[in-house]
């Protein structure tokens, strides 16, 4: 049954760092930094979502049930698409540049920065 | 501030202190539970004045299903970027769609803003508060007015069903 246990958080742990790998490999390979954002924001959740998945199971098999992972997970969740969203924010307004097509900006930055 | 004074002014921010606090210390011992309940209402009352608009869940039990969708779409979002990252970066075609919202909290636009970047092939680039649209960024630009529907009936909607708004 351990046995069982410890296979099952060895896989978790492996998905998990193998997502974060594909993350950060995305960031450097993809074309603009637009499409780059889009590695960060899933690639990690789920891989860092399971290592910690592989966590929860590893403690809560040796000293009882233990779900503070779920805690950081929440606060990853609520943080990546955040920062994500800041960046390409950032970046729309530098116009910088992008394979895909900026979007025209009818208001101009200077009114835009003041609702932010 | 002409709103009538309450003990709960926001059931819901008490409830996930006190879930929060169980979590931080890991167990649920009644010292516990009745630190996380002191906390559960006294921060929502210090902080009123940052939440000003009222939220009321309407349809507790569609959250469920929500998440569940939710983390179905994280997984295969994830495999899909995997897909995309490891092929052929000409394939890419990225481009930016803009989805207009008919949701008016802005703590509801906050949380399908994150859905959507949580979700396949797309990242919510920026957001026109007084407008109402979200800028999305997607990797796969094919069919945008297809993106919009998406958005719309699986996220959007349940979103407003479950606020009421």
């Amino acid at each position: 049954m351990s046995m069982l246990i410890d296979l099952l958080i060895v896989f978790f742990l492996l998905l998990g760092s193998s997502f974060a790998l594909i993350g950060s490999i995305g960031l450097v390979r993809l074309p603009d930094i637009f499409a780059r954002l889009h590695g960060p924001t899933k690639a990690t959740t789920l891989g860092v979502g399971s290592i910690l998945l592989g966590s929860i199971l590893y403690f809560s098999s040796r000293q009882g049930l233990s779900l503070q992972e779920i805690l950081a997970l929440l606060f990853l969740f609520m943080t990546a698409p955040v920062s994500a969203q800041l960046l390409s924010r950032a970046a729309l307004h530098r116009r910088c540049d992008s394979i895909a097509r900026l979007p025209e900006m009818d208001d101009g930055a200077e009114k835009k920065s003041g609702n932010s | 501030m002409s709103r009538s004074f309450t003990f709960f002014p926001h059931p819901l921010l008490s409830a996930l202190l006190v879930v929060l606090w169980l979590l931080l210390n890991n167990s649920i011992e009644p010292g516990q539970l009745i630190l996380g309940g002191f906390f559960g209402i006294v921060v929502p009352l210090f902080t009123r004045r940052f939440w000003p608009q009222r939220l009321g869940v309407g349809r507790p039990l569609l959250v469920i299903k929500l998440a569940g969708r939710v983390v179905k779409d994280i997984v295969s979002a994830n495999f899909s970027v995997a897909l995309v990252v490891l092929g052929p970066t000409e394939a890419v075609k990225p481009g930016f769609v803009k989805v207009p919202l008919d949701v008016d909290s802005d703590f509801v636009t906050t949380l399908l803003a994150t859905l959507v970047s949580l979700t396949p092939g797309t990242v919510s680039a920026d957001i026109d508060m007084e407008k109402r649209v979200l800028l999305v960024h997607t990797l796969n630009s094919d069919d945008p007015e297809a993106l919009i529907q998406e958005i719309k009936t699986r996220y959007e909607a349940p979103i407003k069903e479950i606020f009421l708004c």
